[in-house]
C-alpha cells in the first residue's frame, strides 16, 4: 500500500484510452464501475476534445457482483458494436474488474463479433498509464499489421517512414507531429502512417509499407518499434528531436536511415542567436531542477545546459521503466537521478536543491508555487492551460523556439535582476514584486525558501542574507551553510557569509 | 433497458418517470471529498483504493488545484492483493506516516472504494483499531465512496452518516434545530441569522466546521435537510431518535421560504413574525431573479443525472424563472425526501432515474433543449453539436442555497446563454 497525494500517471486503462481516443474507427469496451467514467473528462475538458472518447463502460454495480457482471459486459459489448459500428474493438478491465476476473477477452471471443477484437491485459495494481498506452499500441499493431507486406529497398530520393507514438492527452503531440512531418518532408521523406494519432485500423494494416520508423515518444512506441524492426526490418530513430542540437542529430539519423543525400543545411531556429545575444548572459549558471517523464526530462537537461547555459541541480523521472536512461543522463550533470512517482519525495528533493527554476509537470507547479520558485512545464501530466490554442510544438526547430520562450518567461530579465539586487530595501522593489513582465504576482517567495538547518546563523548574518535577492538567496544560504559545515563552524557570522561568497563565486 | 412508469403526487397528478439501467456517466462517491475536505477544516480523507481512485479525485474537479490537499489515497498494490503483505498492517503504516506529516489533523476518514470492497478489506474494523490508537488526538471514521455502491454526492451522504453514527447522544431536553448537508460557510451564517430572527436559537450545522464542533444529536433534535441526497444520513439521524422536518430544499426564493417555514412551524413561530423575519431577504431574492428571468423565461432545459440536486433545481427554474422542463434526470429519486418538491413539479416534466447514457443522449439531441445540464465528460461534446450546456459539478462548488444566493443560482444557468449571445465566432 502506498500513500499517494498526487499521481503522475493514471492507471493503465487510461493509457489504453489515450490510444483508442487518438485513433479513428476504434471502440474500447471497458469493464469498469461508473466512477471510472471520470476518465472521459481528461479528454473532453483538459484536452478540450469535442467528441466523447470512444469508450463504453460497463458500469457494473455491487448488486451485479457474484452473479451477473459477465452478462453486463457482454451486453455492453454487443450494444457498443451495434451502435458505433467500429472497425476494431478493444476490450479490457479497470482495477475493480480485474479483481472480479470476468475475462473480457474470453467473453468477447465467445461472442464472435464480425470485427477484429483485441483483448488487453492491463494489470492495474502493478502497471501505469504509459505502460498501458504502450501495451495497447503494441497489441493493436501486432494484431492488425499485414505481415505479408514487403518493402523494396528505398527508391532513390524518396524513402518512406511511419511516425510512431503520438496519442490523445499527450504533451504537445498534435504540434510535434506537424513539426516533424514538415521536417521529414523537407528532407525528402514520404509519410506512410502516423500512429496512433488519427490512424484507422486500415492504416495500421499498412504499417509495413515503410522503410523506417520515427519514434517520437519511446514511452509509448518503443516496444512497437522493436517489434516492427524484427518483423519488417524497419529500423527506428533513437534521437528525440527536442532542442537545436538534438534536432540536427535527428536529421542526420534520418538521412542515414533513409539513405538520403545531404541537402542544404537547415538553420531555422532562433534559439542559437537568442541564447548568444548578450541579454541572455543572465541565464548563465541558473540552477534548474528537471522532473518529468524520462524522455522529456533528459531532453530538457540537454537543452538547459548546452543551449541556454543553465546548471542542472536535479534530474528525475516518474516512470521507472526508463530509469536507466535518466541515471545515465544524470551522471553527465553530476547529480543523482531521482526516480520516483512519490510527489512528496519530489517536493523534498526540490526544496533541498534550492533551484532558481523548475522544469516539470503540473505537479511541480504546485511545488514551485509553494516554494516561490519560477516554473515551466516540460512534460505530462499537464493542465488545460498547457493545451494552447496556438501552434507550440516542443520538437524540431520551432519547438526549440517555443522552449526558449517558455522557460525564459518566468525568469527575471537582464538589468532588472541587478536593480532588484542593489536596492533591496526599496519598498516597491521587494521579493513579492516578482518579474515586471508578469503581473499579478501574489506569492511571497521569501517566506518559503527558508529551510531548517543544522548550522546556526548569527542575527547580523541572517539580516545580511535577507538583502540578497530572493532568486539567488537559496543558493547563497546553501553554499554558506555547506562552507560552514565543512569548516565545522557552528555559527555563521557576517564574515562567514562573505568568505563563502568569495569561495564559491557569485 | 428502460421502463416507463409513473408516479403520483399527493393530489393524484401524474409524473412520468423513465427508469433506466445502462451505462452511467456519473462520478462515484469519492468525488465528494473534493468539497468535504475544505468544509471540515481539520479532517483528512484517506481513500483506500487503486491508482484509478487517486486519479479520479485529482481529476474530478477538472483541475488540480490544491497545493496541500487534505486528501490522499492509500494505493493497493500487487503485494497487498497477493497476500504478501497484510493489508491492515500496511494501512496502519500509511496512517502513521500521514498523521506524523500532518499533526494538525483531528479527524481521519478512511474512505472505501470498489477495490477495497471487492477484496473485503473491512475499514470499519480498521477505523476502530486506529481510533483506539490515536484517540483522543485523532478520531478515525470510515465510509464508502465506491462506485459500485455510490454516485457522486452519495459520498457526502456516507461521510455524514458515519459522523452521525459516531455522535454522542444529546441528553438535553430543549428542542434544537440541526441543518444537515455541507453548505458554503457564508450560507450557513445567513441561515443562522435567519433562524435567530425567527426565534430559533439553538441551531447547529452538520458537518461542523471542525472535528471538535460536531453537533450532538438526540430525540429532541429536529433536523432539516439542506441537500436532497442525504438518504443514509437521514436514516442514521432517525436511529438516534432525531425528527425530520419535511420540507422542500432551500434553493430559490420559494424553496428557501418553504424550507424556513417548515422549521418555523415546528417552533410555533407565528405568521407575522415569520413574515417580518424573511420579508427583506425574500424580496431581495425576488429582485435578484428579475434580471435573469429575461434570459431564462420560456427556455427549455434538459438535465442529465448527476448531483441529485436536479429535482429542486428544476422546480426553482420552472416556477421562479419560467423555464420549460424537458427531461429531469437524477441518479436516484428518493421519493420520501423530495415529496414536497415533486408536489411542485407535477405535470411539468418527465423525470428519469438511473441512466443509459447513449439512449439519453439520443433523447437530448432529439429534444434540442436551449440548455442542457450535464457532467464534465459530456459538456464539450454536446457544445460541439450545437447545444448550450451547464456543467452540473459547478452547482456543487458554488453557494446556491438561500435567499441571497438565489440570483447567483439563476446566473449560473443564464451565463451560458448570455455567453452564446455575446460570441460572434
Ligand atoms: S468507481 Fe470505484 S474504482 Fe473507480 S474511482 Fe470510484 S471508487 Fe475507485
Amino acid at each position: 500500500m502506498k500513500l499517494t497525494v498526487w499521481t503522475y500517471e493514471g492507471p493503465p486503462h487510461v493509457g489504453a484510452m489515450r490510444v483508442a481516443t487518438a485513433m479513428d474507427d476504434v471502440h474500447f469496451v471497458l469493464h469498469a464501475p461508473q466512477g471510472d467514467t471520470y476518465a472521459d473528462l481528461l479528454f473532453t475538458m483538459i484536452e478540450r476534445r469535442s467528441e466523447r472518447p470512444p469508450v463504453a463502460y460497463t458500469t457494473f454495480e455491487a448488486r451485479d457482483l457474484g452473479g451477473d457482471t459477465a452478462n453486463v459486459f457482454k451486453k455492453t459489448l454487443n450494444e457498443a458494436h451495434d451502435r458505433f459500428d467500429p472497425d476494431l474493438i478493444l476490450v479490457g478491465a479497470s482495477c475493480t474488474a480485474e479483481l472480479i476476473q470476468d475475462d473480457p477477452g474470453g467473453l468477447a471471443k465467445r461472442i464472435g463479433l464480425p470485427v477484429p477484437v483485441v483483448p488487453l491485459e492491463l494489470p492495474s495494481f502493478s502497471k501505469k498509464e504509459h505502460w498501458g498506452a504502450s501495451e495497447t499500441f503494441y497489441q493493436i499493431v501486432r494484431n492488425l499489421a499485414d505481415r505479408t507486406v514487403r518493402r523494396a529497398k528505398p527508391v532513390r530520393g524518396r524513402p518512406r517512414c511511419n511516425i510512431l507514438g503520438p496519442t490523445a492527452l499527450g504533451f504537445r503531440h498534435r504540434d510535434d507531429v506537424s513539426e516533424i512531418a514538415g521536417l521529414l518532408s523537407y528532407l525528402g521523406v514520404d509519410l506512410n502512417i502516423v500512429a496512433p494519432l488519427h490512424a484507422s485500423p486500415a492504416d495500421i494494416k499498412q504499417i509495413g509499407h515503410a522503410d523506417f520508423n520515427v519514434v517520437l515518444y519511446p514511452e509509448i512506441a518503443e516496444t512497437t518499434a522493436r517489434w516492427l524492426e524484427k518483423t519488417f526490418g524497419q529500423p527506428y530513430t533513437k534521437t528525440i528531436p527536442i532542442g537545436v542540437g538534438a534536432t540536427r542529430e535527428f536529421i542526420q539519423e534520418v538521412r542515414e536511415l533513409g539513405n538520403l543525400l545531404e541537402t542544404e543545411d537547415l538553420d531555422q531556429s532562433n534559439l542559437p542567436w537568442w541564447s548568444n545575444s548578450v541579454d541572455s548572459t543572465y541565464f548563465t549558471g541558473k540552477r534548474v531542477f528537471i522532473f518529468g517523464d524520462a524522455t522529456h526530462a533528459i531532453a530538457a537537461a540537454r537543452v538547459a545546459t548546452e543551449e541556454i547555459g543553465f546548471e542542472v541541480v536535479g534530474l528525475g523521472c516518474y516512470n521507472r521503466e526508463f530509469a536507466r536512461d535518466v541515471r545515465d543522463a544524470a551522471k553527465k550533470y553530476g547529480v543523482e537521478a531521482l526516480i520516483t512517482d512519490d510527489y512528496l519525495e519530489v517536493e523534498d528533493a526540490i526544496s533541498k536543491a534550492q533551484p532558481e527554476l523548475i522544469l516539470g509537470t503540473q505537479m511541480e507547479r504546485h511545488i514551485a508555487k509553494r516554494l516561490g520558485v519560477p516554473c515551466a512545464t516540460i512534460a505530462a501530466p499537464v493542465h488545460v492551460h498547457d493545451y494552447p490554442a496556438r501552434y507550440s510544438p516542443q520538437m524540431g526547430f520551432e519547438g526549440a523556439n517555443v522552449i526558449f520562450d517558455t522557460w525564459i518567461h518566468p525568469l527575471l530579465m537582464g538589468l532588472e535582476e541587478h536593480l532588484l539586487g542593489m536596492f533591496r530595501e526599496d519598498f516597491e522593489f521587494n521579493d513579492a514584486a516578482g518579474p515586471s513582465h508578469i503581473s499579478g504576482h501574489a506569492e511571497s517567495p521569501a517566506t518559503v525558501t527558508e529551510l531548517p538547518t543544522s548550522v546556526g546563523w548569527a542575527p547580523e548574518a541572517e539580516a545580511e542574507l535577507r538583502k540578497v535577492p530572493f532568486f539567488v538567496r537559496g543558493k547563497a544560504r546553501k553554499n554558506t551553510e555547506q562552507f560552514a559545515r565543512e569548516r565545522h563552524l557552528d555559527t555563521i557570522s557576517l564574515d562567514t557569509l562573505y568568505e563563502a561568497k568569495a569561495h564559491y563565486g557569485r | 433497458m428502460s421502463t416507463l412508469i409513473s408516479t403520483e403526487d399527493r393530489e393524484g397528478r401524474s409524473l412520468p418517470v423513465i427508469r433506466e439501467r445502462g451505462q452511467r456517466e456519473v462520478f462515484c462517491g469519492l468525488t465528494s471529498i473534493v468539497w468535504l475536505h475544505r468544509k471540515i477544516q481539520d479532517a483528512f480523507f484517506l481513500v483506500v483504493g487503486s491508482r484509478t481512485c487517486a486519479h479520479l479525485i485529482q481529476s474530478a474537479a477538472g483541475v488540480m488545484i490544491f497545493a496541500e490537499p487534505r486528501f490522499a489515497t492509500a494505493i493497493l498494490e500487487d503485494r497487498d492483493l497477493a497476500g504478501l503483505a497484510d493489508a491492515n498492517d500496511e494501512l496502519d503504516a500509511v496512517v502513521d506516516r500521514l498523521l506524523s506529516r500532518r499533526p494538525d489533523i483531528k479527524m481521519l476518514f478512511l474512505v472505501g472504494s470498489c477495490p477495497s470492497e471487492v477484496i473485503k478489506l473491512d475499514l470499519a474494523v480498521a477505523a476502530k483499531r486506529l481510533s483506539k490508537r490515536f484517540l483522543p488526538k485523532v478520531r478515525v471514521l470510515n465510509y464508502s465512496g465506491s462506485g459500485i455502491e455510490t454516485t457522486f454526492t452519495q459520498g457526502e451522504d456516507g461521510c455524514l452518516a458515519a459522523l452521525v453514527a459516531d455522535t454522542a447522544a444529546s441528553k438535553t431536553a430543549k428542542p434544537s434545530l440541526l441543518v444537515v448537508g455541507a453548505l458554503a460557510d457564508i450560507v450557513e451564517d445567513q441561515f443562522g441569522r435567519l433562524f435567530k430572527a425567527l426565534g430559533i436559537d439553538d441551531v447547529k450545522f452538520l458537518p461542523g466546521r471542525t472535528a471538535g464542533t460536531q453537533p450532538e444529536i438526540g430525540p429532541n433534535t429536529h433536523y432539516l435537510l439542506a441537500q436532497p441526497f442525504l438518504r443514509d444520513t437521514a436514516r442514521a439521524l432517525d436511529e438516534l431518535g432525531a425528527q425530520r422536518i419535511d420540507a422542500p430544499f432551500p434553493i430559490g426564493a420559494e424553496g428557501t421560504t418553504e424550507w424556513l417555514r417548515a422549521a418555523a412551524n415546528i417552533w410555533g413561530v407565528d405568521e407575522a413574525r415569520f413574515e417580518r423575519a424573511i420579508e427583506l431577504p425574500r424580496s431581495r431574492a425576488e429582485k435578484s431573479l428579475v434580471r435573469y428571468r429575461e434570459t431564462l423565461q420560456d427556455k427549455s432545459i434538459f438535465f442529465f443525472p448527476d448531483s441529485q440536486l436536479e429535482v429542486p433545481l428544476a422546480r426553482f427554474l420552472s416556477r421562479e424563472l419560467g423555464m420549460q422542463l424537458l427531461e429531469v434526470g437524477t441518479p436516484y429519486l428518493h421519493q420520501d425526501l423530495i415529496e414536497k418538491e415533486l408536489d411542485f413539479l407535477a405535470d411539468t416534466a418527465t423525470l428519469s432515474e438511473g441512466q443509459d447514457v447513449d439512449a439519453q443522449l439520443d433523447r437530448c439531441l432529439e429534444a434540442q433543449p436551449d440548455i442542457t445540464v450535464c457532467g464534465l465528460g459530456l459538456a464539450n461534446p454536446l457544445e460541439a453539436k450545437g447545444l448550450v450546456t451547464k456543467w452540473s459539478i459547478e452547482l456543487m462548488f458554488s453557494p446556491i442555497q438561500g435567499f441571497d444566493q438565489a440570483g447567483d443560482a439563476a446566473e449560473l444557468f443564464a451565463r451560458p446563454l448570455i455567453r452564446k449571445r455575446r460570441l460572434a465566432v
